[in-house]
């Protein structure tokens, strides 16, 4: 080989920066460029779904209940249910996907094992799936926000904080969705994890009605659902009244299921891959 | 510079390999050295550890026992820095078919961490290599299969890699498309990149490799260049002998006997180094048909198998 050929590939050839087994950036980027690319192609299809579903919720309840109803925890109904909806949204957005689009990627398109080749290690590609989603729900998430004042919600600053706090519920709830998918080991088991685990999920978390009226130890079991948390949050931040205490608890808590769930889905979906 | 310069330094080198899974010894002692700048042909049938042995290299499936370096970093330790170093073709085809081709290469360049202003220039020099200059817009679902594998080869390049591992590059293609491949593989030798290329088309590993490593049950039995192979196992020339179905253990017999070795094909019963048989013996068998020795019949030989 010439010197000049040996340059050519001296210059060419990708810098590594990190020590190896070290968290890279540059590969979690790599991951999530992978998914812009993508989502150049699916655009479209994502961004019917995040406005349809979140304006035919916002109908039909938002009229249909709202007539009955009136208000609700002190909030018209259709305010109440436009923010719950931004939770309902993120979860869509992130915990749906990751749950089906890993495994698929994972089992039946060999997505990981090319991925896996190139200099990313597992956990760079769970993160970068993951922040992906996260992002997607930070936007998106905002949506039902948008419809619910075409039908009347007063904008206010605080809702400049909701495209935050979507994307950290998102980020939590692609992780436990990345986790899920590298527990099951069928389609077939999507059916229990979405029955099972997907509508208790978003149903109890005060998303299209209050706790209060659940019995208690349903009241309780929702202080564990993170989705709960970032509703109040949703909330507290469009709305006002919550706390600097209560606001820090709320936070915590979606930071806390985030470090645990990026450390299961981590370690299952390198159980998968790594044989 | 550094370490990784010194071309001293194997670009594989594993030694005692062993896996298992479960009851099941997929790779069994496994030792391999590969230079820089050869390819090298890990022939060997289905079930020989091949694809187990490729998945250890990118750290999929981590060894029970041994050692692995590649271009000097311990695998899997150090894993990343190797992969950062070499190109990786995989068996299976995992393109993004919605895709275009353009969008598959430009994905994979972020993966490969090519700085972003060579981007562009890396993309369009894998779709020359590839023969799809005038391709980059078009979906991958509209590609042909050869093309497809084609586009699968050069992705694992962005990067100009130094050692390319291949799992099959060829399987289930035609003959014609094979061929075309071919000629991609050994521009890349022509450029002082090492490739390592598991395969079980005997012709395949013949035409194309400096070197040969036999695989069957999990190990290396042999090793060598094609021709070395051939004139150690089966010499210059093979002659070809049509027994009668029941004179077929008499003749392998009698043949065995003067010390020749002999492999069966269907109803006819080949002598390797047939060169060498005495007139003696020669005078009591049939006239044969009498062709080259070639690495086929080295296979046989040393793992038993037949092949497709």
């Amino acid at each position: 080989m010439s010197t000049r050929q040996q340059q050519a590939r001296e210059d060419a050839r990708p810098e590594v920066h990190a020590r190896p087994g070290r968290f890279e950036a540059d590969a979690v980027m790599g991951v999530v460029a992978r998914e812009w690319i993508l989502y150049g192609q699916s655009w479209r299809a994502t961004t019917f779904a995040a406005v349809v579903e979140p304006t035919l919720y916002l109908l039909c309840f938002g009229f249909g209940m709202g007539a009955l109803v009136g208000t609700l925890a002190g909030y018209s109904y259709i305010d109440f249910l436009g923010t719950g909806i931004v939770a309902v949204s993120v979860l869509f957005q992130s915990m749906m996907p990751a749950v089906i689009n890993t495994f698929i990627k994972r089992r039946f398109l060999h997505t990981y094992e090319g991925i896996l080749a190139a200099p990313v290690d597992v956990r760079e590609l769970v993160t970068g799936e993951a922040l992906w989603l996260a992002m997607r729900s930070g936007v998106y998430g905002c949506v039902p926000l948008l419809v619910a004042m075409g039908f009347g919600l007063r904008p206010g600053p605080g809702m400049l904080l909701v495209p935050f706090i979507a994307f950290l519920a998102g980020f939590a709830f692609a992780l436990f969705g990345i986790w899920i998918s590298a527990v099951i080991t069928s389609v077939r088991s999507m059916d229990y994890v979405f029955s099972g685990l997907f509508t208790p999920l978003f149903l109890v978390a005060g998303t299209f009605f209050p706790l209060t009226g659940l019995p208690g130890w349903v009241q309780n079991a929702a202080m564990v659902n993170p989705l709960y948390h970032a509703v109040e949050l949703i909330r507290g931040a469009v709305f006002g009244g919550l706390g600097a205490g209560q606001a820090l608890v709320h936070v915590g808590v979606l930071l806390g299921f985030i470090v645990l769930m990026w450390f299961l889905a981590g370690f299952q979906m390198r159980r998968r891959v790594v044989s | 510079m550094s370490s990784r310069d010194t071309s001293a330094v194997p670009a594989l080198l594993l030694r005692g390999i062993v896996k298992r899974f479960g009851s099941l010894t997929a790779v069994d002692g496994l030792d391999l050295e590969v230079p820089q700048g050869i390819v090298l042909g890990l022939l060997g049938p289905n079930g020989a550890g091949k694809s187990t042995t490729m998945k250890m290299l990118t750290a999929q499936s981590v060894a029970d026992e041994g050692e692995i370096r590649i271009l000097g970093h311990e695998v899997p330790a150090e894993s990343k820095w190797a992969r950062a170093r070499m190109g990786v073709v995989p068996q299976h085809d995992n393109l993004d078919e919605e895709l275009t081709v353009e969008q598959n290469l430009r994905m994979f360049s972020y993966l490969y961490r090519v700085p972003r202003r060579q981007r562009k220039e890396a993309i369009a020099r894998t779709m020359r290599l590839a023969q799809l200059g005038d391709r980059g817009a078009t979906l991958v679902d509209d590609l042909s299969g050869g093309m497809r594998r084609r586009l699968l080869i050069v992705r694992a390049l962005l990067h100009r890699p130094e050692l390319v591992l291949m799992d099959e590059p060829t399987v289930g293609l035609d003959p014609q498309v094979r061929q075309d491949l071919w000629s991609a593989i050994s521009a890349l030798r022509d450029e002082g990149v090492t490739v390592l290329m598991s395969t079980h088309y005997i012709e395949e590993a013949e035409r194309l490799s400096d070197e040969v490593a036999l695989m069957a049950r999990g190990r290396v039995v042999e090793r060598g260049t094609p021709a070395d192979l051939v004139a150690k196992y089966a010499g210059a020339t093979v002659e070809e002998y049509l027994p009668d179905e029941e004179g077929v253990d008499a003749f392998e017999r009698l043949v065995h006997s003067h010390g020749f070795t002999t492999r069966r094909t269907g109803t006819t019963v080949s002598v390797l180094r047939a060169e060498e048989l005495p007139q003696s013996l020669r005078d009591r068998l049939d006239v044969p048909l009498r062709r080259a020795s070639n690495l086929e019949d080295v296979f046989v030989t040393l793992t038993g198998e037949s092949v497709e």
